[in-house]
């Protein structure tokens, strides 16, 4: 594997651009643009404040700077440097701001989510959305990009609206039976949409594209709940991971759990390999991990190490959250579905691992960790699940 | 005195005089030592042995009656008053009376003594029988306590049970408590966290809604753009209408529905496949019924009856309707309970089969090919045992014999044990010995009938050649011109041919063989003496013979072998016939056929 140099960037801002031809980077208030071939720099641009959040337009054209703290936003084009646009939030404050997914649109959420104001780029219209819930996830565009589910929250209840993003016409809108919604999220194929309640209650509702309710699961009561939730690229399946260590997968036909997978601290499981990093260097703590097959390693740049696959039954370093602090490090955290809908991967447990994302032919894998990463390659010949 | 014995036995004897006195001293003894019953009947008696006193003491014997009852007296330890020198007629009446007394004092004591001693004796036994009863009691009571006792340990026994698992029922609703508070607790930490959260949020509102309202300046949210862009897709931007409504809907349901279409489509092909593998399970287990309809033979007919019904049934059923049709509710209904049925069915045959195998399993040794494990390892397991059990008696066998071999037959029933198998060993080896024996007796009765038949049977041969040869000679005597000169030499030459013949044609018998050796032994002799004779006129007639007698001799040759063996013999006789052919031709040529004809 071959590194280029160091680049320098702020606040982690460091994006390809959708079409894979550009890099974008932001330093403090400069947004880079580079040619991710060459690696020259081909644009630059002077944003107006430290630039919090940097994000592509779907069609590479566009890139956003927003700055929360002045509540702006900035707009850059590739094709015309010389084009601008500021959009200032005003008064009422700026805590997120994102592209809508034809990337004419833009959706900022103004502070304590008081409303979400979509700027159109195209004629300057303004449109106000009232009520959005301030949760794990509240808002998500459908992959085809036409509809955009919205959380909201009203007299202390839980409402999803469903927007047409051609025109932001409100299609459906609908309560929700949960106690406290905390994310939502479509299904590959935009039918279906997953609605999960907080930690404090296990509930997964399923609700289709017409805002009818299709079924709901819950696997258990009183323990703590859902921590991540995952589509399938087929959207045949649907996967729950929760604090109980527990990964359950519902079937698209029946919505009923079809598997579940565990995550003991002991892997005795004749079918399972366990790669461990051996390192050179005693002082560095090398993280562990076990998916199904694979474990985590270090960089390769500056420590010898190499990969030995440990004998079963393996014990894995467990290490106990505290037991009065919300929102324990216990439970499936990341669920990635590699694209054939083959296998997943999970994290469970206080890991250092922040992103689990497949490559799209489906058979490796790349783990991101805290100062590490770790490329892992699956042989299709002899893999089983 | 004799009183009490007669007292006793009510008979009256009188005594002589002289043999009184040792009398009385053994009736005294006998006083002394009788049984209580006679002093019990003390009163009654008295009456008769005032009768009795009578008769032991007269004017006769009064001093010897004094002197021995004196002596009694003091025998008795009493004093008897009087001396023995007074003279007979005067007796010291009160000195009589006074022992009398004594006497009658000691009886009384003594009938006393003797009722204390039944008082105690009555006492005694009554208190043996109290302790008896209580004795029995006591047991009767040990039982019952025990009883008591094993009961208490009983229901000991079921309280420690019932105490361990209503410990175990705590532990468990214990962890499950803990398990409730560990939720508890984390769910109060996560509401608390929730309160946190918003309350800051709340404050930081109020702050910000402060700074709003002492902020002069409102900055109104505003877009600065230099110039519109187009839209993604190139449309123009169209009005919020009702149409546009209605459009949105229409594709919003036209994408619902597309997806619905494509999953039951997916839907329908993935029922087509499974029907079809049900239908080919379901002919599979069809074809495999019957063909094992024929194995199973009388058990299960009414069943293949029922079967062979419901198959045609099935069969029936299949063809003629369409897949269209299975498409219906009844249709799959039909198939999925026909398919239950066929397999319900196969499952009890395999059942049956198994059970069939072990059967025959255990009573042949062979084995079937498809012999499924289970049979296989208990075979193994069986034969294993047996492997033991004949290992074990080996064992013992050696045992048994170096017990035997090394010291005398024991007394004990193991050794006498092994001895009984020993003699059965010993009858069976006998029996055997036996058959054997008489097997390979009837075996040599055979063979001596068959060396015998061998022996009459080369008899007759020999005899049968003797005719034939006879036979023959004549035929060529009585055509022969040398007919009479040769008469002598034909029948030597022909039992000397017969002989040679005999030695060559007897391969019946070794003892035939030798028999006929030692027969032909002698002519044979006679033979040779005969030829020098006649050896010239042979050699003469040699030198002609040979192409002769090869003919002659190969004209036989497909008879048999012994024919060449003769061709010096032969050569004799067609040398003969040369001589004649010489003569006849005509004669020979008819001989010839002839001779091949007889012989």
């Amino acid at each position: 594997m071959n590194f280029s140099e160091v680049f320098k960037q702020s606040n982690h801002l460091c994006k390809v651009s959708p079409d894979g031809k550009y890099l974008a980077t932001c330093v403090q208030y400069r947004l880079v643009v580079r040619d991710l071939g060459t690696l020259q720099i081909l644009q630059l641009y002077t944003c107006l404040d430290q630039v919090s959040h940097m994000e592509w337009s779907s069609d590479s054209l566009f890139i956003l700077c927003a700055m929360y703290k002045r509540g702006l936003v900035q707009v850059w084009s590739l094709e015309q440097p010389d084009w601008h646009c500021k959009i200032d939030e005003g008064s009422i404050g700026l805590v997120s701001s994102r592209w809508s997914p034809d990337g004419r649109h833009i959706l900022n959420t103004t502070e304590f989510h008081l409303r979400i104001t979509v700027w159109s780029l195209c004629t300057k219209a303004v449109s106000y959305i009232k009520y959005p819930k301030a949760c794990q996830k509240g808002i998500d565009f459908s992959t085809d990009g036409c509809y955009m589910a919205l959380a909201e929250r009203r007299d202390c209840k839980d409402y999803v609206s469903i927007f047409v993003c051609d025109d932001w016409h409100l299609l459906r809108h609908f309560e929700t039976e949960t106690q406290d919604l905390a994310g939502l999220e479509w299904s590959p194929n935009g039918c279906v949409l997953a609605v999960w309640d907080s930690c404090l209650e296990y509930k997964v509702l399923l609700y289709s594209l017409d805002g009818r309710l299709l079924s709901t699961y819950s696997a258990y009561e009183w323990s703590l709940g859902v921590k991540s939730v995952s589509w399938s690229p087929s959207s045949q399946f649907l996967a729950i991971g929760s604090y109980d260590e527990k990964v359950r997968i519902l079937n698209h036909i029946t919505w009923k759990k079809i598997v579940q997978f565990e995550h003991p601290a002991t892997i005795d499981n004749m079918k399972a390999i366990v790669y461990k990093e051996v390192e050179r260097r005693p002082a560095v703590v090398s993280d562990e991990m076990s998916l199904h097959n694979i474990t985590m390693g270090s960089t390769l740049l500056s420590t010898q190490s190499k990969y030995e696959i440990c004998p079963l039954p393996v014990q894995i370093p467990v290490v106990k959250p505290e037991p009065d602090r919300a929102n324990p490090k216990i439970g499936v955290s990341v669920l990635a579905f590699s694209s054939d809908s083959r296998y997943l991967a999970t994290k469970n447990g206080s890991f250092q691992v922040q992103s689990l994302n497949w490559h799209c032919s489906g058979d490796s894998v790349i783990l991101l960790g805290k100062d590490q990463l770790c490329l892992c390659y699956m042989d299709t010949d002899h893999e089983e699940k | 005195m004799k009183f009490s014995t007669q007292v006793a036995d009510g008979c009256t004897a009188t005594m002589p005089e002289s043999s009184q006195a040792k009398d009385a001293r053994c009736c005294s003894v006998e006083c002394r030592t009788p049984p209580l019953s006679h002093f019990s009947q003390s009163s009654l008696p008295l009456h008769r042995n005032s009768h009795r006193l009578s008769t032991f003491c007269t004017e006769h014997n009064l001093q010897e009656c004094l002197s021995h009852i004196s002596q009694e007296v003091s025998l008795l330890g009493l004093s008897p008053g009087w001396t023995e020198s007074v003279s007979s007629s005067q007796l010291d009446v009160v000195a009589v009376l006074n022992c009398m007394y004594d006497l009658i004092q000691l009886h009384h004591r003594s009938l006393r003594t003797l009722e204390n001693m039944e008082m105690e004796q009555l006492k005694l036994s009554s208190n043996v029988d109290y302790l008896k009863i209580n004795n029995t009691h006591l047991k009767e009571e040990v039982e019952v306590s025990k009883r008591q006792n094993t009961g208490l340990l009983e229901r000991e026994r079921q309280l420690h049970l019932k105490l361990k698992s209503l410990q175990n029922c705590l532990k468990n609703e214990k962890e499950e408590v803990q398990k409730l508070q560990n939720i508890i607790s984390s769910r109060a930490c996560q509401f608390n966290h929730e309160m946190k959260r918003r309350e800051r949020e709340f404050t930081k509102l109020k702050e910000r809604l402060n700074q709003l309202l002492a902020d002069k300046k409102d900055r109104k949210p505003a877009i600065d753009v230099l110039n519109n862009i187009g839209r993604a897709d190139g449309k123009r931007s169209l009005w919020k209408t009702e149409k546009t409504e209605a459009k949105h809907e229409g594709e919003m349901y036209r994408t619902l529905l597309s997806d619905y279409d494509m999953r039951q489509r997916e839907l329908v092909l993935e029922n087509a496949e499974l029907r079809k593998v049900m239908q080919q399970m379901k002919k599979e287990m069809v074809s495999i019924l019957k063909s094992r309809k024929l194995i199973p033979k009388g058990e299960n007919y009414e069943h293949n009856d029922t079967q062979a019904a419901s198959d045609e049934d099935d069969e029936v059923f299949d063809p003629s309707k369409e897949s269209v049709e299975l498409f219906c509710i009844d249709a799959r209904e039909k198939l999925t309970n026909s398919i239950r049925l066929q397999w319900r069915r196969l499952k009890s045959h395999v059942e049956r089969l198994d059970s069939q195998v072990s059967l025959t399993r255990m009573s042949e040794s062979n084995i079937d090919d498809a012999v499924p494990r289970e049979n296989h390892e208990e075979e193994m397991d069986r034969l294993k045992m047996e492997i033991q059990r004949c290992k074990d008696f080996i064992q013992k066998q050696q045992q048994l014999l170096q017990k035997q071999l090394s010291c005398a037959c024991n007394e004990d029933p193991v050794s006498l044990q092994n001895d009984g198998y020993m003699l059965q060993e010993k009858k069976r080896l006998g029996e055997e010995w036996k058959s054997l024996e008489e097997q390979r007796k009837s075996f040599e009765r055979e063979r001596r009938n068959f060396t015998e038949a061998a022996i009459r049977l080369s008899h007759e041969r020999k005899i049968f050649e003797e005719d034939r040869g006879t036979w023959l000679k004549q035929q060529f005597l009585s055509m022969s011109p040398f007919g009479n000169s040769k008469q002598l030499h034909a029948p030597k030459s022909s039992s000397a041919l017969l002989i040679a013949e005999t030695e060559v044609r007897a391969p019946m018998a070794p003892e035939t063989p030798s028999e006929c050796r030692s027969d032909s032994a002698s002519p044979i002799p006679g033979s040779v003496s005969l030829t020098p004779s006649s050896a010239g006129d042979l050699e003469c007639q040699l030198c002609l013979i040979p192409e002769n007698g090869v003919t002659y001799c190969s004209s036989k040759h497909g008879k048999s072998e012994h024919f060449e063996e003769l061709s010096p013999l032969c050569e004799s006789i067609s040398l003969r016939d040369k001589q004649w052919r010489e003569s006849e031709d005509l004669s020979s040529h008819s001989l010839t056929p002839e001779k091949s004809s007889s012989i």
